[in-house]
């Protein structure tokens, strides 16, 4: 079992419509998004981004796709319009969900992702 | 009968590369198909800085970058039957049509322009229906704008009228798209399945590049081809609503990681994605590659409409300032953080401050102030910093204050400051309500121009 940041297993993007942020979190390989559900769960996310103090954070799963959807409420400081964040929308937060480390068990040590030279 | 209809994205938003439009165009001009092309240029608050501009001067409040768009572009649409739809109306619909009107006879080019209004909410009879839905507005005096979503009908009707381009203002994106669908296939107006899927294909292309590549790249994980060229979407859309959605020639690539992000890009409940025109469901969908920068995407429908139409309100949100000041070397983290310190304790109470320390946490935080108070956890040791104060608040006179603790920092601040930049600038703040759809009432009007 080693633990990874999920930037090494999947994508994201954010998007923001007022005070409620959505990031979705796609895997690379449709093998890790069994682990993905099981590891990176509403109260992990809830966790990750707490000193934002979400009043909801809900999960939506979408298995087609190997994609999760998180919408995380009351996250922007009132949004573009409101929020003193160079950031107002909150577009960068997708790397921060991506810096979430989760552990990953050996038979898919093979999957995780490593930068061309950083091997 | 036709059977399939292309439609490509000229611009995702109102700062969007202003050349991409053109490969599109030729794009299209060379399949020798029945094709469209979309401009998204009006973000939440745009529209309100677009009404600001028409108080200002009536002929304004259009998109400002709206002839440099179509000046390319307009001629080989117009005369290759290639439909332009475009919300760059802004706050002025009518003035921008004038604008192309004027721009066609130029070229010497005759056209129809199809102008939709019926969206501003800011008359005495909008302002009521806004009033009995919402008791959270601000004071009439205070607004700046407020528009109702429209959705695809009034740009079926334009079109079906023979107009070549169709001007609007408020829109929903994706109706943007789905209105050339509606009018090429006489899809019914309660197909939810089809409207659905028209939906989804508008939404994949509302935001231009966000499809094709742009916003995506991640050095060693996700690299894109010619990111300074990146073509922009073209989706190719059957009668039955299933779509590809591919590119304009040029850098850029489509393929499952492109379409699945912006699949769920500002997507909530992907059950229940709303819009005026259909509730569209993406839950099922899945994304298939075809090689070539060509993505299939499957499982996508729709549901009925939501009864009601939703209405951005913009009002006068006071003034936002920001201050900047640098620190490097030893102990630069510490009196970059003692700066921020002395500036809260001096200015005005009645104010809103945040503080920032770009090259540790320039963005991550959050306007309580909870990350900062964990700085340590959150970033890496540096010698290189810069301290960015925001003030915000209604009294110009207050948050100039603040401001001007930031520049006094240079003589009275810790050591060794420098680089101080200041801005203040006018806010514009938004909400959103709700309202019944029979309280809106698009029109359409065809304005003829002559080569």
């Amino acid at each position: 079992m080693t633990e990874v940041q999920l930037h090494a297993l999947a994508h994201a993007r954010t998007g923001d419509k007022g005070n409620r942020l959505n990031v979705s979190l796609i895997a690379y390989d449709p093998v890790l998004y069994p682990l993905l559900v099981e590891q990176v769960t509403e109260a992990a996310v809830a966790a990750r981004f707490a000193y934002r103090k979400p009043s909801a954070v809900k999960r939506y799963e979408l298995p087609n796709m190997y994609a999760l959807n998180f919408v995380l409420d009351d996250v922007l400081d009132g949004g573009v319009t409101q929020a003193l964040n160079l950031d107002s929308h909150g577009k960068t937060l997708s790397f921060h969900l991506l810096g979430l480390r989760i552990p990953v068990p050996e038979a898919l040590a093979k999957y995780v992702r490593v930068k061309p030279g950083d091997e | 009968m036709v059977e399939r209809l292309l439609v490509g994205a000229g611009a995702g938003y109102s700062g969007d590369r202003i050349d991409a439009p053109i490969a599109v165009v030729r794009d299209l001009k060379a399949s020798g198909e029945r094709a469209a092309i979309i401009f998204e240029t009006l973000g939440e608050r745009t529209l309100a800085l677009a009404q600001l501009r028409r108080r200002d001067h009536p002929q304004l409040g259009y998109e400002p970058k709206l002839k440099a768009l179509l000046t390319p572009v307009l001629k080989d649409c117009v005369e290759s039957g290639i439909a332009i739809v475009g919300n760059f109306g802004a706050a002025n619909p009518p003035a921008a049509a004038k604008l192309i009107a004027e721009l066609a006879t130029e070229q010497k080019v005759s056209a129809r322009i199809g102008v939709v209004t019926g969206d501003d909410m800011l008359g005495p009879e909008g302002l009521e229906v806004l009033r009995a839905s919402s008791n959270e507005l601000p004071d009439d005096k205070l607004l700046v704008s407020a528009n109702a979503y429209l959705g695809a009908a009034p740009i079926v009707e334009a079109l079906g009228e023979g107009a070549d381009v169709v001007v609007t203002g408020r829109v929903a994106d994706p109706s943007l798209t789905l209105g050339p669908l509606i009018h090429a296939f006489g899809w019914s107006y309660d197909d939810w399945h089809r409207l659905g899927q028209g939906t989804m294909a508008g939404h994949l292309l509302e935001c231009g590049a966000q499809v094709t590549g742009g916003y995506f790249a991640d050095p060693g994980f996700k690299d894109v081809p010619q990111p300074e060229n990146i073509g922009f979407p073209i989706a190719a859309i059957e009668r039955d609503a299933s779509f590809v959605i591919g590119k304009a020639q040029g850098g850029g690539l489509v393929d499952r990681r492109t379409v699945a992000e912006q699949l769920l890009y500002e997507v909530h409940d992907p059950a229940a994605y709303l819009t005026p025109d259909v509730t569209a469901d993406i839950s099922k969908a899945s994304i298939v590659e075809l090689g070539h920068d060509r993505v299939r995407v499957d499982g996508i429908t729709g549901h009925r409409k939501p009864d009601t139409l939703k209405v951005t309100v913009c009002y006068d949100g006071g003034f936002i300032a920001e201050g900047e000041i640098s620190y490097y070397g030893p102990n630069a983290l510490a009196r970059a953080k003692l700066a921020a310190e002395v500036v809260k304790k001096r200015s005005p109470k009645d104010i809103r401050i945040r503080c920032d320390i770009i090259g540790v946490l320039s963005v991550l935080g959050d306007d309580g102030g909870r990350a900062w108070n964990d700085l340590d956890s959150f970033g890496e040791p540096t010698t290189d910093v810069r301290l960015r104060v925001a003030f915000a608040g209604n009294d110009k006179a207050l948050v100039e204050r603040g401001l001007q603790e930031v520049e006094a920092l240079y003589c009275a601040g810790p050591a060794a400051g420098g680089g101080i930049r200041l801005s203040l600038r006018p806010r514009i703040a938004a909400t959103s309500c709700f309202i019944p759809r029979s309280a809106v009432k698009p029109k359409v009007e065809i304005v003829e121009a002559r080569s």
